[in-house]
C-alpha cells in the first residue's frame, strides 16, 4: 500500500503516500512553506437558494438526500457537543440505513460517544476517520481494524488542512444550540448551548454543501452569527442533537490528588521565579484538574502581588471567568467552553471573546494568536530525554487521544508540560517517545512531583533559575529517577503496519502510529 | 519446613487499589511452577515481574505451585511482599526475603528533630507511599494499626517491611505504628532491623506498656546487633492514659515525643468530638504539662476533615498556644498549614533577630548583661529566641546568614 519510506527531520520515518494521497516528511519547524495558492470552494448563486431566506428541510436525512450524499465522500462534523454528541451518530445512522458506503468521517474530534460508529467502521459505511481520535474508536484503530490510515490533525492544523485543499469536505453538518432558517448559528443559547461554534467555521466556508442542524430554531435573526447562514446550504429543526450534561458538563473540577497539586504548585512557582507572572501578562491552560489547579495557584499569586493579565486563552471555565470578574484578567479570548459557567459569561461579558481555529492556530495564516501567548500549560502521555513529546498514543502503543489544540500551543512563548515522572508504573520520561507530537525545540519546561527540568535551549530560563529552592534536575536525570523506580521497561513491539499518520501544524507527516500486536 | 494449608491469597487488586497485586497461590505436589500473570504492564515488565516471583519460590524452596498474580502496576518490592505474606501462610519459614536497602533510606535521624507534621499512611496501601515523602512532612508514620483491617494485618507487615527497605520516604522521619498487645510486640521484628526512627505505641495507658516495647525492641537490637537508637512516641488515648501521662514520658530515655489521640480519648469519655474541643481541654492541657515536664515534645491529635483547611489552620494556632509542638496529618494537603501554623510568624521573628543580635553584639563587646535598648535581657531568654530562629532557619522562613543583613 505504502510507496516509500524516508526519515523526517526527527529522525522517524514516515511513508510519502498515505491513502493514495501524497505526504510530506516533517522538515523542521517553519521550514515547509507552501507557494500554491489556497483552496476554494465553488462559487454560488443566490438563484439556487430561496430568497426568503428559508433554507429549511423537514429532516436530516432530506437535507442530507439534497446534499448529495454518496459513497466515498467526506462528512465532517464538530466535538462542540463533546461527549454529548448526538449528531454525528445521527448522520452515520441514516448513511446507513440508504446503504451508502466507505464514508470518510473528518470529526473534529471524537470523545468516548463515539463508539456507537464502530459497526459502521466495520461493515464499511465509514472506510476512514481523519480527525482527532478518543477513546474506544482510537483502540479500535490501533488494533489495525479500520480500513483506512487515520489522520490525525491539531485543531490549527484542520483549518489549514482545508484551505490549504489537502482535505476536501463534500458534506459538513454543524449542530448549533441556536439558529434561524437561513443557518445563521451559534452555540450561546438553547439547551445545547456549548459556548462557541468556532470548529466549525472552516467547514462553513469550505466544504461544498453545509447544514446546520439545531434543536432551537429561532425566528430569523439568530443573533450573534457564529456561523454565518450565507454559507449554509440547509437548516434542519431536530428535537435534540446533544445531552446538556454531557456538552458542559459543570463540574470540571480543581484536583484534589495532593500529587497533582504539587505539580501544579511547583508550576504556577517556576512561572512566578522567571517572571513570567508578571503586568500584563498572557496564558493558556487547559480544563484538566492539574491545569485549573495551576490556574487557582496563579490567582493566588496576582491577588497578592497585585498583578493583571492582558488576556488568558481558554478552554473557558468558572475559575477562568471568576478570574475575569474579579478584574485578575481582562480578556479570555475562548476556543471551547467548558462549563456552564463559561457559557453564561461568553453570554454576557463583552470582554469573554470566541475565537477560532483561525484566529488563534492556523499556521498558513499572516500570524495567529497562539504565539502571543506568554505561557502555554499543556499536558502529555510522554516526553523524551530530547523534549519531543506524545499527546496521542500512550506507551503500550494505543491510540487514545486527540492532538487538540496541543500542537498549536507549542509555538506559545513558555511551553511548560505538568505532568507525573510515571504512570501506575509507566514511566513517563522516557529515552523515546512512542509518538511524537511536538518537537522538543518548542518545549521548554517539564514540571514533575520528583523535579523540573529545562530545555537546555532555554538558557535564559536557567540563569534565572541559578539558585532558586525548585527542585531543578536535568531531564536524564528525571529518566533515570523514573527508572530508578519503576524499574527500565522492554522496548515494546509493534507492528511494521501503519494505522495513524500525525501531521504537524503545516501538514507534513511528523509520526506514524503502528499497529499494536 | 512444615506444610499447614495448601492454598493461599495475599494483596488486593482493583481499579482503587493502583499500584498493588493480588497473588493467589496453591501448593501442588508435582507440575513445576505454573505462573498466570495479568497486568496492564505486563508489555513492559512482564518478564521481569515471571522472573522476580519465580526467585521468591525458590529462596523459599517452593518447587510445585500455581501462582495467580494480578497486578495493577505493582513495584518490586509490592510484589515481593505479596509473594512472601502468601507464602508464609501455607509455608512455615524463618527466612525472609529482602531487598538491599536502596541509599536513599540509609539516613538516620536525631532525638531533637522538629516533629510539626507526621502523616500517617495506611501499612497495607503500598501506593499511598508512593509519594508521601514528597509533600515533606517531617515524618511519615506507616500504620499497621488502625489503617489496617484486621484480616490484612499480617500481610501489612510484609509492605512496612519492604517499603522501609525500597520506597524513599525524601528524608522524613522514618515511623511505624505498632498494633497494641502481642501483635504489636511480632510487629517489631518487621521493622526493628529495617532502619526505623521511631515506633508509635498506640493507646499507651501505664509504664509497662512502654517497658514491654522497649524490651522487645531490645531483644531484637541484640539478636541483630543494631546500635543506633530507636525512638518512641507513645500516644495517649483513655481517660487513664492521661492521668499517667507524666509517668508515661518519663518512662524511657528513648521516648521523643508522645501523642494524643482524641479520637478514642472522646470516646473513652463517652462524648462527641467537637471542632471547640471543650470536652478534652484538661487532658489536652494536662498532657501537654506532662511532655514539657518530661521534656519530651507534645504532639497534638489529627484533624480529621481533610476538606477544610481553614478549620485545621484555627486549630493548630490553638494547638500552638496551648504548647503543642506538632500534629498529626491525614492528608498530605494539610502538611504546609502545620508547618505554617507552628512555624514562627514574622513578628515572632523580628523579635527573636532583635534580641540574638544584641546578645552576639554584647558577647563581642564582651559584655556580660545583654541589653535591648533600655530593656535587660535574661539568659533563657536568649536561648529561647535562639531556638525561635533556629527554628525559622530549619523551615526556610529565615536565611542562615541573617546577620549579614541585619541591621543594615
Amino acid at each position: 500500500m505504502v510507496a516509500k519510506w524516508v526519515k523526517n527531520a526527527l529522525g522517524r520515518m514516515v511513508p510519502t503516500e498515505i491513502n493514495g494521497q501524497d505526504s510530506i516528511p516533517f522538515m523542521g519547524v517553519g521550514k515547509f512553506k507552501p507557494q500554491k495558492r489556497k483552496y476554494n470552494c465553488k462559487i454560488p448563486s443566490n438563484a439556487d437558494y430561496p430568497l426568503d431566506g428559508n433554507k429549511k428541510v423537514k429532516d436530516l436525512k432530506e437535507a442530507l438526500q439534497k446534499s448529495g450524499l454518496a459513497n466515498g465522500m467526506r462528512i465532517s462534523t464538530h466535538h462542540h457537543f463533546r461527549d454529548g454528541d448526538l449528531l454525528a451518530n445521527k448522520v452515520f445512522d441514516i448513511a446507513h440505513e440508504m446503504g451508502i458506503k466507505d464514508l470518510i468521517w473528518f470529526p473534529s474530534a471524537s470523545f468516548p460517544c463515539h463508539a456507537h460508529l464502530i459497526p459502521y467502521l466495520e461493515d464499511g459505511t465509514i472506510a476512514r476517520i481523519e480527525g482527532s481520535m478518543n477513546g474506544p474508536l482510537g483502540k479500535y484503530c490501533s488494533e489495525g481494524k479500520m480500513k483506512g490510515v487515520a489522520i490525525l490533525r491539531s485543531h490549527g492544523g484542520r483549518y489549514q488542512a482545508v484551505q490549504d485543499g489537502e482535505v476536501h469536505i463534500d458534506i459538513s453538518i454543524i449542530g448549533a444550540s441556536s439558529a434561524d432558517c437561513f443557518g445563521n448559528a451559534n452555540g450561546l443559547n438553547g439547551d445545547s448551548a456549548s459556548g462557541l461554534l468556532g470548529f466549525a467555521l472552516v467547514d462553513s466556508q469550505f466544504a461544498d454543501k453545509v447544514i446546520v442542524a439545531t434543536d432551537n430554531m429561532l425566528t430569523f435573526p439568530c443573533v450573534p452569527w457564529q456561523i454565518q447562514g450565507n454559507f449554509v446550504d440547509f437548516t434542519v429543526e431536530m428535537e435534540s442533537i446533544g445531552i446538556p450534561e454531557k456538552i458542559v458538563s459543570g463540574t470540571t473540577q480543581i484536583t484534589k490528588s495532593p500529587d497533582r497539586l504539587l505539580i501544579a504548585e511547583l508550576t504556577a512557582r517556576l512561572c512566578e521565579e522567571v517572571g513570567i507572572i508578571k503586568e500584563g501578562f498572557s496564558f493558556q491552560a487547559g480544563a484538566g484538574g492539574t491545569s485549573l489547579a495551576i490556574g487557582e495557584f496563579f490567582r493566588k499569586i496576582m491577588k497578592e502581588k497585585g498583578i493583571k493579565a492582558r488576556f488568558a486563552r481558554g478552554g473557558s471555565n468558572k475559575y477562568l471567568v471568576k478570574m475575569l470578574e474579579e478584574g485578575l484578567i481582562e480578556y479570555i479570548l475562548d476556543g471551547q467552553t467548558f462549563d456552564l459557567e463559561g457559557v453564561r459569561s461568553m453570554r454576557e461579558n463583552p470582554n469573554h471573546v470566541w475565537t477560532s481555529p483561525f484566529t488563534s492556530y492556523n499556521y498558513h495564516s499572516k500570524g495567529n494568536f497562539a504565539g502571543m501567548v506568554d505561557v502555554a500549560i499543556l499536558g502529555a502521555t510522554e516526553v523524551d530525554v530530547n523534549f519531543n513529546a506524545n499527546v496521542v498514543t500512550h506507551s503500550d502503543g494505543y491510540l487514545l487521544h486527540g492532538i487538540g489544540g496541543w500542537q498549536n500551543c507549542l509555538f506559545s512563548k513558555t511551553v511548560i508540560l505538568p505532568i507525573p515522572l510515571f504512570r501506575n508504573r509507566i514511566p513517563v520520561v522516557r529515552k523515546e517517545v512512542t509518538t511524537i507530537c511536538g518537537p522538543g525545540e518548542l518545549i521548554d519546561v517539564i514540571v514533575t512531583e520528583r523535579g523540573i527540568a529545562i530545555n537546555p535551549l532555554r538558557k535564559d530560563l536557567l540563569r534565572k533559575l541559578k539558585g532558586s529552592s525548585l527542585p531543578i534536575k536535568s531531564i536524564q536525570a528525571l529518566k533515570k529517577e523514573a527508572e530508578a523506580i519503576c524499574g527500565v521497561m522492554d522496548e515494546l513491539v509493534l507492528s511494521d503496519e501503519i494505522v495513524a499518520a500525525i501531521k504537524w501544524v503545516d501538514g507534513t507527516i511528523i509520526d506514524v502510529v503502528r499497529k499494536v500486536v | 519446613m512444615k506444610r499447614g494449608e495448601q492454598s493461599s491469597v495475599s494483596g488486593n487488586c482493583d481499579s482503587k487499589n493502583r499500584g498493588d497485586c493480588l497473588i493467589s497461590m496453591e501448593l501442588k505436589s508435582s507440575g513445576g511452577i505454573c505462573l498466570e500473570l495479568e497486568s496492564k504492564v505486563k508489555v513492559f515488565y512482564g518478564k521481569s515481574i515471571e522472573k522476580l516471583v519465580r526467585s521468591i519460590l525458590a529462596f523459599f524452596s517452593i518447587e510445585n505451585a500455581r501462582v495467580v498474580l494480578k497486578d495493577n502496576g505493582a513495584l518490586p518490592y509490592v510484589i515481593a511482599a505479596r509473594m512472601e505474606a502468601a507464602i508464609k501462610q501455607i509455608v512455615t519459614s524463618k527466612k525472609e526475603f529482602l531487598f538491599d536497602f536502596i541509599p536513599d533510606n540509609l539516613y538516620t535521624s536525631k532525638k531533637d528533630k522538629f516533629r510539626f507534621s507526621r502523616l500517617y499512611l495506611p501499612g497495607n496501601n503500598p501506593y499511598m507511599m508512593l509519594n508521601a515523602g514528597l509533600h515533606q512532612p517531617n515524618g511519615i508514620i506507616l500504620d499497621l494499626e488502625d489503617a489496617v483491617a484486621i484480616s490484612k494485618k499480617k500481610e501489612a507487615r510484609y509492605i512496612v517491611r519492604n517499603a522501609l527497605r525500597s520506597q524513599s520516604f525524601y528524608g522524613a522521619e522514618r515511623m511505624v505504628r505498632i498494633n497494641q498487645g502481642d501483635l504489636g510486640i511480632q510487629d517489631l521484628t518487621f521493622i526493628v532491623p529495617h532502619n526505623v526512627h521511631v515506633i508509635l505505641i498506640p493507646k499507651c495507658e501505664s509504664k509497662s506498656d512502654i517497658c514491654r516495647v522497649e524490651q522487645g525492641i531490645d531483644i531484637i537490637k541484640k539478636e541483630e546487633n543494631i546500635f543506633r537508637d530507636i525512638f518512641l512516641m507513645p500516644i495517649i488515648e483513655s481517660a487513664l492514659g492521661i492521668e499517667n501521662a507524666y509517668e508515661i514520658a518519663s518512662s524511657s530515655q528513648n521516648i521523643v515525643a508522645m501523642a494524643i489521640g482524641l479520637e478514642d480519648y472522646t470516646a473513652d469519655l463517652g462524648v462527641q468530638r467537637t471542632n471547640s474541643a471543650e470536652e478534652s481541654l484538661y487532658a489536652r492541657m494536662r498532657f501537654v504539662n506532662a511532655c514539657h515536664a518530661a521534656k519530651v515534645q507534645a504532639i497534638d491529635s489529627v484533624f480529621s476533615d481533610v476538606g477544610d483547611v481553614e478549620a485545621l489552620a484555627e486549630n493548630v494556632k490553638r494547638s500552638k498556644a496551648l504548647g503543642f509542638q506538632g500534629m498529626g496529618c491525614i492528608h498530605p494537603r494539610q502538611i504546609a498549614v502545620i508547618h505554617k501554623g507552628f512555624m514562627p510568624n514574622s513578628e515572632e521573628i523580628e523579635k527573636a533577630k532583635k534580641i540574638v543580635n544584641a546578645f552576639y553584639e554584647a558577647e563581642r563587646e564582651g559584655l556580660a548583661v545583654v541589653s535591648v535598648g533600655t530593656k535587660m535581657v535574661d539568659p533563657p531568654v536568649v536561648k529561647r529566641q535562639i531556638k525561635v530562629l533556629e527554628l525559622a532557619i530549619n523551615l526556610g522562613a529565615l536565611s542562615k546568614d541573617w546577620r549579614n543583613d541585619y541591621g543594615c
